[in-house]
């Protein structure tokens, strides 16, 4: 049975974005994060928005009823923003929820349904204990024939790791630079949980040893200050601490039009062109331990849809949850073949001035991770990136013309994948 | 006759109870599961068959777990005293996760891919279910 190609119904445009603050916030609970990230993104909307005109939510989260002893949280959200009694629907894929919201919500207006739709991602992730976290993450994962033998979200992603660079020969160090580049692009956006790059954590600590006149730590440079263990403890090796995207708590919402409505709201629409999204076994059932098929499955339907190649892509968020994510996600994105994204990383392809900006967020790693509103986060990215107004991090000397998003969920159990065109 | 017993994981465990590693086989095209598929994922036939891992394998992928989850913390484990998970493929095909033993998880640098394992049982404290656990030859 042949089937056509898969073509949205009419056109989606983004038409606002906007994000809280990413960080840990013991007093904010995720509505009162969605609510900071409805405004953000309200105030990004060109022409303005009103209440009225928003006919449905989908928003992304992984685990409010764990996290926070909240289950069916998006009728809230709607009540906090003011939608109700609109339809409001929460979409769960774990870390790829907000990925995944975002494409119901253009899945709703290309089928003609809604005209404007507002997406989110939220999550409240500090109030647990950092073991209860651990067990909230690993519950994203097979529960029954993956968790049962002690293996955690990161060790699952460490042992992807292992098989990488047996394969590959990358060292520990490839996966530490991932991290670097990620912190230097995080040090410059002032909404990142660490807005610190790793050379600044390293000189703090040094400082911080001095005025209180313990032994001063002899670090010559990041890699040294990373592979000392008492300042980058392993969590599972051979990713330590610096490896893995923090625990966080933050929100994300973008606003969504059909395309021919997008100049009613917007001077300067950024129109989604591709969307993919895919699905894989538990790790131990795949053939290949150092790619993930539903990557592969939604990059390949994105750009098909887009008639766009991964060259032709100028900027990209990825989901590096752990440092290993991002060079799979890179090669799995065709931006580079199968064993090389470590080496172009090491090489600053994939620096903010490089050839093949990935993360100028500060991705996961260093902007935060709070699971259910990663994947709207990275939109916000794209956003201003796109219009020209990320500030000191804005791309130099590049005109945005098309970008991608790629969000996961646990293992590569689910990955969305979107493209996003400035005409 | 374990042949009879239904394809699911209360029946995958308790072989494991009783020192069984198990896959399921599609009596269509042979293609084996672990864990057990009810449904042929290959030719999508539905008529599956419980067969025995002889539980020889070797590490296809590894981690120390310094940061662990509630369960190995009571089992007493800990960032100075980490234990080593690991994805063992079985010499029948199938890969399969497990806790990995008999290797230093405090030097997890020296531990080689391909290392010969063979299936264990662990069974946790009363009441909990058997796990598997392949133990370095």
């Amino acid at each position: 049975m042949s089937r056509r190609a898969p073509k949205l119904g009419r056109g989606v445009a983004l038409v606002g974005a906007g994000m809280s603050k990413f960080g840990a916030f013991a007093d904010k609970t995720s509505r009162d994060l969605f609510v900071d990230a409805f405004n953000a993104m309200t105030k990004t909307v060109d022409k303005g928005v009103k209440i009225e005109d928003i006919e449905a939510l989908y928003v992304g989260n992984f685990s409010s009823d764990l996290f926070e002893g909240q289950g069916h949280i998006a009728p809230i959200m709607a009540d906090w923003v003011g939608l109700v009694p609109k339809p409001a629907t929460r979409v769960e894929d774990a870390c790829a929820s907000g990925g995944v919201a975002i494409r119901e919500g253009i899945l709703a207006i290309a089928s003609g349904l809604y005209d404007t739709v507002l997406v989110g991602g939220t999550e409240k992730m500090t109030r647990l204990p950092t073991e209860r976290v651990t067990d909230t993450l690993a519950s994203a994962s097979d529960a029954v024939y993956e968790a049962s033998c002690g293996f955690t979200f990161p060790g699952l992603y460490a042992a992807m790791a292992t098989a990488y660079m047996a394969r590959y020969g990358a060292s520990v160090e490839h996966f530490m630079k991932v991290g670097i580049k990620n912190h230097n692009n995080g040090a410059l956006n002032p909404k990142a949980q660490f807005n610190k790059s790793i050379k600044d954590l390293m000189d703090s600590r040094i400082e911080k040893a001095k005025q209180k006149g313990e032994p001063v730590p002899q670090w010559r440079d990041e890699l040294e200050f990373l592979k000392d263990p008492r300042a980058n403890p392993v969590v599972a090796w051979p990713m330590r601490l610096f490896d893995c995207s923090p625990i966080t708590d933050g929100a994300a919402c973008l606003l969504l039009v059909a395309e021919d409505l997008a100049r009613d709201f917007s001077d300067n629409p950024i129109y989604i062109i591709g969307t993919g999204q895919g699905s894989d076994h538990a790790l131990n059932e795949r053939k290949d331990l150092t790619s993930i098929l539903a990557s592969r499955t939604a990059a390949k339907q994105a750009y098909e849809m887009a008639g766009v190649k991964p060259e032709d892509i100028q900027i990209a968020e990825v989901h590096d949850c752990f440092t290993i994510a991002e060079l799979m996600a890179i090669e799995d994105l065709g931006f580079f073949k199968p064993g090389e994204a470590f080496v172009a990383t090491e090489q600053g392809v994939t620096a903010r001035d490089g050839a093949k900006p990935i993360n100028t967020s500060g991705g996961l790693k260093s902007k935060g991770h709070p699971v259910g509103a990663s994947g709207v986060g990275q939109v916000v990215e794209i956003w201003h990136q796109m219009r020209g107004e990320a500030g000191p991090r804005q791309v130099p000397g590049k005109d945005i013309r098309l970008a991608l998003t790629h969000n996961v969920g646990a293992t590569g159990g689910t990955c969305v994948v979107h493209i996003y065109q400035r005409r | 006759m374990t042949e009879e017993r239904e394809v699911d994981s209360a029946s995958f465990y308790q072989f494991l109870a009783e020192k069984k590693l198990m896959a399921s086989r599609c009596k269509k095209c042979q293609a084996l599961f672990l864990p057990p598929h009810p449904i042929c994922t290959k030719c999508h036939g539905n008529d599956m068959e419980w067969v025995e891992m002889k539980g020889n394998g070797k590490l296809a992928a590894f981690s120390a777990i310094a940061v662990g989850p509630s369960c190995t913390i009571e089992e007493g484990y800990d960032r100075d005293n980490p234990y080593l998970v690991g994805i063992v493929e079985l010499d029948e095909g199938p890969k399969v996760s497990g806790r990995i033993l008999g290797l230093d998880a405090r030097r997890p640098e020296n531990i080689k891919m391909g290392t010969p394992v063979t299936v264990e049982f662990l069974e946790q404290e009363e009441g909990r279910r058997c796990f598997v656990a392949f133990k370095a030859q």
